[in-house]
């Protein structure tokens, strides 16, 4: 067995397996509530609440580690109430692991009106029209008040369709808004607060935030400023530049991401954690996920299907429900929503598991082909970005 | 106390015994003469007993006086059959309603393994309604051909044929016949209750025939449909009927709604339980309050249904009246909860509060999204081993109605049915110990 490879008072890393070809890595996570093995996919659970599934059901489903966003849980019902309720693990009654954001993000995408200077992110509440400052420190005091295991640096966010000074700006400035996070943690040996790389889609900007970041005593690395609707070219290429960068012994998260392909693709290029909205999210327009896309569950063409979504999924969706019965509740039953959050949530989880299993047996390589074919049918239909991107790590598709 | 079985073979009990072929096998016998209803006791008007033999495999049973699980499209709102596991007392007998389920009837036809296995509950003993309860049909389309219902896609008639084709599709283990019970909003003419009668009964007739010659639905039962709105004559007159034909239950319609005085519909009722047999269950849709329902038990009901814990649901609300006729002096305390609160409904009026209680709401219930809720970190009922009361508290529930999170449906519901489900558990208990009174006290106390 490999010896730990990083050891914190909050967060112990150990690489369990390393695919031979590519930078794909299986790892195991020792955090303040359990142990989590990676690559992971983190489902997102915006307000204290994995939407329409329970604790229970979630857990059951094999998660140990979810998102809470400090932007919405700060604004409803905020931190005070939380702190009374012994903090978000106590107030959702999640005993397993709990990743915050920064609220940074939020701040960008929700709020039209924000301003962001040295200072913080000044923004206005959409509940009352209150002005509100959100500064590193307070973005880490409401995290240190959530209690939760992983908590994210408040980064200066800047879209990755922006270009010029201003993508400089943001990442010298997320820097020292690093500085500013790490000095502001109470709880260090509780909570483990992440760096967020940024700099745009500059190889130069993101080598010299990487730089300057490496050397801050931190557990853990996001990449950051991607996933926003850049072109996949300069997608992957600033992703397989972060984790030729970042140290061996650390957990790198990718924010953002969520659609299989682009999972299996920043596993080869190093990457151990994701989140993203999308599973659930598309699961309460009606969409079931499967290895070979996605299912609009409310088209009528499934109106008299009665296999179920995937007769080689196990979830309890599949295992009871046809995509007929879903498509006959997924016009009035809010359950129809809920079944499909399952499904979607089982799916994620067992690609993860897949993966990684395939890593640990030494069969990665094979693994990825075999996931691109069901994915996509035949070659040409592969996304040349993903054939790139894999062949930059050793990986050739047929 | 003894116990009684069906006395009264009918046209379609000699059909099925020739079709079982000589042999009264249980487990050759259709559902309808193997079904037994057992009384231990009657008091005070109310029945005490248990369905045996029910279902396709004639394995399930029914306490009585019980409650249906309600279901939308074949589902209990908000819950998947993992959330649905996770609630105790769960009712043997699941509601459907065809008004929910009709647009799939050409899905159903293709199917053809029938509505259980389709919803995902193959073992479950089903009972087919016309009308969802918690939603009233509008007043004026029936005629003597056919009977309206409200779908997704919009109103629908239904002939006796067409009607029994869907059944057939079904293939519910019970289900209730195709009846004109539009008699309950407003003043009802003493003809348009003759009418009411006069069309069910004849509607009665044609689906027992249209029975006869469906293969599919030679195990299924029907219940006979008592109508007649507010006359006395017409009553009796349906329920004597009605009781002549062969169904394996009693529906008594028309009585939802506030159109009918309180007295009036008591009386009725109790008019109309007087004139049938026995050995077979009464039904009753679209009364659920706990006081209306001990009202109607007291009048020889036996079966309700339970979308009135739904219709809390929707409205933010959990179920917190007490049943526990049995206090002990330091629970009497803790119990006075759900009454001190209910009591304090309505009375709370914040300067910043916008969230408003549905008028519709009732004192056995509380407003989850008072202010007062927010910081309240104890369970929704003290004492209720419920999944939501063992794991999550007022104010989160509070939290994610204001937030408008689905969670808040799915944890309210799996409260409101376990609190409604052990109501019934308690009406049993005090009928089998001679504590009626004490649990009618209790009950009649809390109502406004």
């Amino acid at each position: 067995m490999a010896a730990p490879s990083s050891r914190g008072p909050a967060l112990s890393l150990r690489v369990v397996a390393e695919c031979g070809l590519s930078k794909a890595r299986a790892c195991e996570l020792r955090l303040p509530h359990g142990p989590v093995l990676s690559p992971v996919f983190m489902p997102v659970g915006t307000q204290g609440t994995m939407k329409g599934i329970t604790a229970r059901q979630l857990e059951g489903l094999g998660c140990r580690i979810c998102l809470g966003n400090t932007y919405h849980l700060g604004m409803r019902p905020g931190p005070e109430l939380i702190k009374q309720a012994n903090g978000l693990h106590g107030f959702m009654n999640w005993q397993q692991n709990l990743l915050t954001d920064s609220g940074g993000f939020q701040m960008v995408s929700l709020v039209e009106l924000s301003e962001v200077t040295e200072e913080g992110v000044r923004f206005q509440s959409p509940y009352n029209g209150e002005e509100i400052l959100l500064t590193p420190e307070k973005s880490i005091e409401i995290q240190n008040t959530l209690g939760s295991d992983i908590m994210m640096q408040l980064d200066d966010v800047v879209s990755s369709t922006v270009t010029g000074p201003r993508v400089e700006e943001a990442m010298y400035r997320s820097i020292r808004w690093l500085d500013r996070c790490i000095a502001a943690n109470s709880k260090p040996n509780e909570q483990n607060l992440f760096a967020i790389i940024q700099g745009g889609l500059d190889p130069a900007l993101r080598t010299k935030c990487l730089e300057e970041m490496t050397q801050r005593d931190v557990p853990g690395f996001a990449i950051g400023g991607l996933s926003g609707g850049e072109a996949k070219d300069h997608f992957w290429r600033m992703v397989t530049l972060s984790t030729d960068h970042l140290p061996r012994g650390k957990p790198r998260y990718l924010m953002g991401v969520g659609y299989a392909t682009d999972l299996v693709v920043c596993v080869a290029l190093g990457c151990d954690m994701f989140d993203c909205v999308f599973p659930t999210r598309t699961a309460r327009f009606g969409s079931a996920l499967v290895p070979w896309g996605s299912l609009p569950v409310k088209n009528k063409q499934f109106a008299k299907d009665f296999r179920p979504i995937d007769e080689n999924c196990d979830c309890p969706t599949c295992r009871r429900y046809s995509r007929a019965f879903l498509h006959a509740l997924v016009r009035s039953e809010t359950v129809a929503m809920h079944l499909l959050t399952v499904h979607n949530i089982a799916y994620q989880l067992n690609l993860m598991r897949s993966i990684r299993e395939s890593i640990v047996e030494q069969r990665f390589p094979q693994f990825v082909r075999d996931f691109m074919r069901t994915m996509y049918g035949s070659r040409e239909r592969y996304p040349p970005w993903a054939v790139e991107a894999l062949a930059s790590v050793n990986i050739t598709l047929e | 106390m003894t116990c009684r079985t069906l006395s009264r073979p009918g046209k379609r009990d000699a059909h099925a015994r020739a079709a079982a072929g000589a042999s009264q096998d249980v487990d050759t016998a259709c559902q309808l003469t193997r079904m037994k209803l057992s009384l231990s006791k009657v008091v005070s008007g109310c029945r005490l007993g248990t369905l045996t033999n029910l279902g396709k495999n004639g394995v399930q049973t029914m306490e009585l006086p019980g409650c249906l699980l309600y279901t939308k499209t074949g589902s209990p709102p908000h819950l998947t059959h993992d959330t649905l596991q996770a609630i105790k007392g769960v009712p043997a007998i699941v509601q459907l309603t065809l008004s929910t389920l009709v647009e799939l009837h050409e899905v159903l036809e293709e199917y053809k393994e029938g509505i259980g296995k389709f919803i995902g509950m193959p073992e479950s003993v089903l009972y087919c309604s016309l009308h969802d309860p918690g939603s009233p049909c509008p007043p004026g389309y029936n005629n003597n051909k056919t009977v309206s219902i409200w779908g997704y896609g919009g109103r629908m008639e239904m002939t006796a044929s067409k009607f029994m084709s869907m059944q057939r599709a079904l293939q519910p283990d019970w289900f209730q016949c195709l009846s004109d019970g539009d008699t309950i909003s407003g003043e009802t003419s003493r003809k348009r209750a003759k009418k009411s009668v006069d069309r069910s009964l004849f509607f009665l007739d044609e689906c027992l025939q249209l029975q006869e010659k469906s293969p599919e639905l030679q195990d299924s039962v029907m219940v006979g449909v008592i109508e007649g709105g507010d006359m006395l004559e017409e009553r009796l007159r349906s329920a004597r009927e009605t009781a002549k034909r062969p169904v394996g239950g009693f529906l008594l319609d028309g009585f939802q709604g506030q159109a009918m005085a309180k007295e009036t519909k008591l009386k009725l009722m109790a008019s109309v339980t007087a004139e049938l047999p026995e050995d077979k269950p009464r039904l009753i849709h679209g009364i659920g309050k706990p006081d209306e329902v001990l009202e109607c038990i007291e009048r020889g009901v036996d079966v309700f249904e339970s979308s009135f814990p739904y219709q809390v649901t929707e409205r933010g609300c959990a179920l917190s009246f007490s049943y526990d006729y049995n206090p002990d002096p330091e629970a009497a305390v803790i119990k006075q909860n759900g009454i001190q609160d209910a009591g304090k409904n309505g009375t709370e009026k914040g300067i910043n509060e916008t969230s408003k209680a549905d008028p519709e709401i009732t004192s056995f219930e509380i407003f989850l999204k008072e202010k007062r809720y927010r910081d309240d970190f104890g369970p929704l009922v003290h004492g209720c081993t419920c999944y939501c009361c063992q794991n999550h508290s007022r104010a989160y529930v509070h939290h994610l109605l204001v937030t408008n999170e689905l969670l808040a449906g799915v944890l309210l519901m799996m409260h409101n049915f376990q609190h409604y489900f052990s109501f019934f558990h308690s009406i049993r208990d005090a009928l089998r110990d001679d504590r009626l009174d004490q649990l009618k006290k209790l009950i009649f106390r809390q109502a406004l």
